[in-house]
C-alpha cells in the first residue's frame, strides 16, 4: 500500500514537472532549470554530506573544475560539448581524488575548514588565469551549445528537457545505489566510524569514493552549466555557491533524495517568488533557516528507513 | 592447534606501560577468558589484536599471518570480529542493517554493479540478507529487526553487537565485557549463546569482570595485572594461584 503511494507521488511529481514547459514562460522555465541544476549538484553533494556525514563546504570547486574542463576543451579544440560530459566528470573526480586523499582522515570541523580553503584556492587560481587557460576574471566565453543528432539545444525549454532528464537519470541511479552495500557503508561511517571499521568497512576508502563520485557528478553538471551559459567566470563558483548547496542538503533532509530535491526548490525557487520583497527576502530566508534548525533539525524530508525483502528469504536459502 | 599467537606484545602510552611483554596462545575452538583488575591492559590487548592500536613491540599471528601493521577492516576480513566495551551500534539504522554491516566485508559488488543492479549484485544482496536473518535468529533478535537499534534494551544491544560480529563469518570472535550491564537472566542467556558459538566451531576470546561467568565457561584463562601476564591456566589453577589472589584481594601487609 505504502509502496504504491510512493510510486504515485513520484509519478505525479514527474508529470507535474515535465508539463511545466507547456504553461510557463521562458523566465520561469529558466528558474526551473536552475533549480534542476542545483538539485543535481546537491544530490552529488549528498553522497559526501548526507550519506557519509562529512562536512564538505567546497563542492563548488568540483563544479568549477568540470565547467572549466568543458569550456577549455570546447573552445580550444572545438570538441562537441556533449562528448565532454564524461570528461568533465572525470576531471572533477580526479581533482577530488587528489585533494581529498591527504585530508580524508580529518574530522568534522577540521575537514570543513580545509574544504572551504579548497574552493577559495580554486576560485583564486581561476581569477589569476592559471596556466594561461582560464581567461582570468573575465572567464571563458563562446562555449558551444549541446547538440543531439544535429538538434541544437538553445532555448530555456529545450534546456529544461536536457537538465531534467539528466536529473531523472541521476535520481534513478542514486536510488539504486541507496539500496546497495555502497550507501549502507557510507551510512555506517556516518553513524560510527570506529564501529564501521571494526565491522569490516574500509572507512578511508569509502570516504574517498564518496568524494570522487560526488565530484564526478558535480563535474558533469559543470559541463551542462557551461553549455547553458556559454560564458563562465570564476564568480560563478565562489564559496557562497558551496554554502547554498550545503544548505540545500541539510535543510531538505540529508541522505534523502526527495528531501534534497525539495531543498533545491525551497532555496533556489522561493527567493524568486519573493522577489518583490527585494531587500527583506534574505532576512526572511535567514529567519526561516533558523526556525528550521530549531524545529526540524533532521530537515524537511528526512530519509525513510530502507525496506528489505525479508519475506522472500526462505530458511534453506544460500547464505553468504 | 593454535589459532592466535601473541608474543612479547608491548604497548606504551607516553610513560604508561599499558601492555608489557605479554605472550599467550589461543587454541582453535576454545573459549578463552582475559581477566584482570581495572587498568590491567585487557582492552588494550584487544585493541592491539584488532588493529586499533599498533604495538611498540611484539607480534600477533593469526592463522599463520602476522597482523601487526594491518588495518582493522583487513583484520576483520581475515576472520577476527569484535564487540565493544562501550556499545557502538549504528544507532539510527535498523537492527537488520546493523547486522548487514558485518556482511559487508564478505561482499564484492561495487558502485557500477549496484547502480545497474547486475544479477550477481542482486544475488549477493539476497545472500547477505539471508545471512543477516540467520544471525538475528541465532542471537534471538529476529522479531526486533525493523526497530532502530537505539531503541533496543541494553542487553539486546549487546546481543546485536554479537550478531553483527558473527555476520562477518569470523574464525575468532573477541568479546569485550559481553555481560556488562546485563541482569542475571540475560547473563544466563549469554552463557548459552557463547556455548552455541563454540558449537559452531568458533573460537571465543573474552574480557569479563563477572568471575562467575568466566569460571563457568572459559576453558583457558589469562590473567593480566599492570600490563603484565601473571598467570594462565584453567579455572581451578587460576583460583588457587597465589599471585592472582593477591592481585584481586590485595596482600596482607603484616605477613610481608
Amino acid at each position: 500500500m505504502l509502496k504504491h503511494k510512493n510510486t504515485l507521488l513520484v509519478l505525479a511529481f514527474t508529470v507535474a514537472i515535465f508539463s511545466c514547459p507547456f504553461f510557463l514562460n521562458p523566465y520561469w522555465i529558466d528558474v526551473i532549470n536552475n533549480i534542476g541544476l542545483y538539485a543535481i549538484l546537491a544530490l552529488s553533494l549528498n553522497f559526501i554530506v548526507g550519506y557519509t556525514g562529512l562536512f564538505h563546504m567546497g563542492h563548488a570547486a568540483f563544479f568549477a573544475v568540470g565547467a572549466y574542463t568543458a569550456a577549455v576543451l570546447n573552445t580550444s579544440y572545438s570538441i562537441p560539448i556533449l562528448l565532454l560530459l564524461p570528461v568533465s566528470g572525470a576531471a572533477a573526480a580526479l581533482f577530488a581524488y587528489l585533494v581529498a586523499r591527504p585530508i580524508i582522515h580529518l574530522r568534522g570541523d577540521y575537514l570543513l575548514i580545509v574544504t572551504i580553503a579548497i574552493v577559495e584556492v580554486v576560485r583564486i587560481a581561476l581569477v589569476n588565469n592559471v596556466f594561461g587557460l582560464t581567461g582570468g576574471s573575465n572567464g571563458i566565453f563562446g562555449i558551444s551549445r549541446p547538440e543531439f543528432f544535429g538538434f541544437s539545444i538553445r532555448r530555456p525549454h529545450e534546456f529544461f528537457y536536457y537538465i531534467w532528464s539528466f536529473l531523472a537519470i541521476s535520481v534513478f541511479l542514486f536510488h539504486m545505489l541507496e539500496k546497495s552495500r555502497f550507501v549502507r557503508a557510507l551510512n555506517y561511517i556516518k553513524n560510527d566510524e570506529v564501529a564501521a571499521e571494526g565491522s569490516g568497512v574500509d572507512v578511508a576508502y569509502y570516504k574517498l569514493i564518496a568524494f570522487v563520485l560526488g565530484a564526478f557528478w558535480a563535474g558533469m553538471v559543470g559541463n551542462i552549466y557551461a553549455s547553458k551559459m556559454t560564458l563562465i567566470s570564476p564568480e560563478s563558483f565562489n564559496f557562497w555557491e558551496s554554502v547554498i548547496l550545503f544548505v540545500i542538503v541539510i535543510l531538505g533532509g540529508s541522505g534523502s533524495i526527495r528531501g534534497v530535491i525539495l531543498g533545491a526548490f525551497l532555496i533556489v525557487g522561493l527567493p524568486e517568488i519573493f522577489r518583490q520583497f527585494a531587500g527583506a527576502r534574505m532576512l526572511i530566508f535567514g529567519a526561516a533557516m533558523v526556525a528550521m534548525m530549531v524545529f526540524r533539525p533532521q530537515g524537511f524530508l528526512p530519509p525513510v528507513p530502507r525496506k528489505y525483502a525479508t519475506h522472500k528469504i526462505k530458511p534453506g536459502d544460500e547464505t553468504l | 592447534m593454535t589459532l592466535l599467537r601473541i608474543s612479547n606484545l608491548t604497548k606504551k602510552f607516553g610513560g604508561l606501560m599499558a601492555v608489557s611483554d605479554v605472550s599467550f596462545d589461543v587454541d582453535q575452538g576454545k573459549i578463552v577468558g582475559l581477566i584482570g583488575p581495572n587498568g590491567a591492559g585487557k582492552t588494550t590487548v584487544f585493541n592491539l589484536i584488532t588493529g586499533n592500536y599498533v604495538p611498540d613491540q611484539g607480534e600477533i599471528f593469526f592463522d599463520g599471518q602476522n597482523l601487526v601493521g594491518l588495518k582493522t577492516h583487513k583484520i576483520v576480513s581475515l576472520g577476527i570480529a569484535r564487540t565493544f566495551q562501550t556499545i557502538r551500534l549504528f544507532k539510527n539504522l535498523s537492527v537488520l542493517e546493523n547486522v548487514l554491516a558485518g556482511c559487508h566485508c564478505r561482499m564484492r559488488s561495487g558502485i557500477f554493479s549496484s547502480m545497474f543492479r547486475f544479477p550477481y549484485q542482486r544475488r549477493e544482496e539476497k545472500m547477505a540478507l539471508a545471512r543477516a536473518l540467520k544471525e538475528l535468529e541465532f542471537v534471538g533478535l529476529r522479531e526486533h529487526m525493523d526497530l532502530k537499534s537505539m531503541n533496543l534494551s541494553y542487553g539486546n544491544q549487546r546481543l546485536l553487537e554479537i550478531g553483527r560480529a558473527l555476520a562477518s563469518n569470523p574464525k575468532l570472535i573477541v568479546l569485550d565485557e559481553p555481560a556488562g550491564g546485563m541482569n542475571d537472566y540475560e547473563t544466563q542467556q549469554l552463557v548459552g549463546l557463547i556455548r552455541k558459538m563454540q558449537d559452531r566451531g568458533l573460537t571465543v576470546l573474552l574480557i569479563e569482570h563477572d568471575m562467575n561467568l568466566v569460571m563457568r565457561i572459559c576453558e583457558d584463562i589469562v590473567v593480566l595485572e599492570h600490563g603484565a601476564l601473571i598467570a594462565q591456566g584453567n579455572a581451578e589453577q587460576i583460583t588457587q594461584d597465589q599471585r592472582v589472589i593477591e592481585a584481586y584481594l590485595g596482600i596482607d601487609e603484616d605477613e610481608e
